[in-house]
């Protein structure tokens, strides 16, 4: 069974979080630490633009005016993106890219697992099998990172210390459904973000634990991104993305 | 190791109505032709090697119609492989349409036992066991060299020159060399 027109918006959430992220990791190549992370981290861009463009074609072909991955990708004003804050924050140093690459990881992985066992869209649950794959290994390389920078030396130790005070008021957003995630819910096509809180809880505490790291008590969470409301820097990562196709719209390879 | 090895099929072509009945000789050449097209990154194998060739059959048309899985999500050299074999039938004079199909995953399952000797051979090492979920942290697969054999290798980065592979140095001989990911 095809999902409905009216889950259009909720795929879009999920490709943005995928397409924004991707972004930010292709923002590194030619600023490493060191060469294995290069290609680690343009590999794991790449990984999440992949996933994008899959949904971004399927979304386009539910609603069936004509919008193509790349309308979707290039030619949206910044309101109409719906990723949420997480993805977007900037990369800041290499531990705040490990962190928030294991908080988005922790979460995906269970999340395409989960529609891959039980969406009701033939398409969505192909795209997952093959992302859970994906965010598996991005899981597990940005988890050993976050644990060797944790249990590291003192300056290593500190910085991820400062990562978790600065990104981890941003988890929060993974766990809300939106109105329109609701409507994708209730059709069966995708599983409701807070049943895989407790597996993201456990998750992140493992890691946690080895990187010998606290988890911070926040009382209120960041959001806005799944209502489009972005943060100063989604501009500039837009102003980046988009460049090619405003400069000279329609300009193909 | 256990190792589903899942050839590219004509199957679905031999239900299409009268063609049934004759040999389908055309059809049959576009499995052979489409088969045999290496895959550009790693040219020692072949499409059907790896197993992202899925099937070549006859659309309800009449049609020709190969059917291509990627490896991975974003990997840049789908098209540059969809846009081989389509020059390569056009080449035996065939009319095909090429179709992208997601689903089921592909996985390095489906890699050929003749496609991972050849990637030894090549000196790329074949993927390790089979396709599973999670991996503990610092888990660590014994990869064995694939020029000298040792089983003593260490993994260099878990990411490498292409997102199938991973990159490894043998602490035996002292090469370096691909580890290509079980996934």
């Amino acid at each position: 069974m095809a999902a409905p027109e009216t889950c259009v918006p909720a795929i879009l959430e999920i490709a943005d979080d995928c397409l924004i992220l991707g972004h930010r990791l292709s923002e590194w190549c030619g600023h490493a630490p060191i060469l294995e992370e290069e290609l680690a981290l343009a590999n794991m861009g790449l990984d999440l633009l992949g996933q994008a463009s899959a949904l971004y074609a399927h979304a386009g072909k539910l609603e069936g005016k004509g919008r193509s991955e790349d309308d979707f990708a290039f030619l949206r004003r910044e309101r109409e993106y719906r990723n949420c804050l997480l993805v977007e924050r900037r990369n800041g140093d290499f531990a705040h890219t490990m962190l928030r690459q294991l908080y988005f990881a922790a979460f995906m992985q269970p999340f395409w697992r989960t529609v891959a066992a039980t969406s009701s869209d033939e398409t969505l649950r192909g795209i997952a099998a093959k992302a859970e794959k994906e965010m598996a290994y991005h899981l597990r390389h940005s988890g050993e990172w976050v644990i060797r920078m944790g249990d590291g030396s003192d300056e290593s130790a500190a910085r991820m210390a400062d990562a978790v005070i600065e990104l981890h008021r941003y988890t929060g957003e993974l766990f809300m459904a939106s109105p329109a995630r609701a409507a994708a819910i209730a059709d069966g096509l995708l599983p409701d973000p807070d049943t895989l809180r407790a597996e993201w809880d456990e998750t992140v505490a493992t890691v946690f634990n080895a990187a010998k790291l606290e988890l911070p008590e926040i009382r209120v969470m960041q959001k806005g991104g799944r209502d489009g409301n972005h943060g100063e820097d989604m501009g500039h990562l837009l102003a980046e993305l988009q460049f090619m196709q405003r400069a000279y719209p329609g300009h193909t390879w | 190791m256990t190792t589903v090895s899942q050839s590219p099929t004509m199957s679905e072509g031999r239900d299409n109505g009268a063609r049934n009945d004759v040999a389908d000789f055309e059809l049959a050449r576009a499995l052979e032709v489409a088969s045999g097209v290496p895959d550009p990154e790693v040219p020692c194998v072949t499409v059907a090697d790896l197993g992202i060739l899925r099937s070549v059959t006859r659309d309800d048309a009449g049609l020709i119609v190969v059917r291509l899985t990627p490896t991975y999500s974003g990997c840049p050299a789908v098209i540059a492989i969809e846009m081989a074999v389509q020059s390569a039938l056009l080449d035996a004079d065939i009319e095909a349409r090429i179709e992208r199909v997601i689903s089921p995953a592909w996985t390095t399952d489906w890699i050929s036992e003749e496609g991972r000797e050849k990637l030894r051979a090549y000196g790329i090492a074949p993927p390790v066991g089979s396709s599973g979920g999670r991996r503990a942290f610092f888990a660590e697969d014994v990869i064995a060299c694939p020029r000298c054999g040792s089983a003593h290798t260490t993994k260099v980065s878990e990411f490498g020159s292409t997102a199938c592979k991973a990159h490894y140095r043998c602490d035996d001989c002292a090469e370096p060399f691909d580890y290509f990911k079980c996934i």
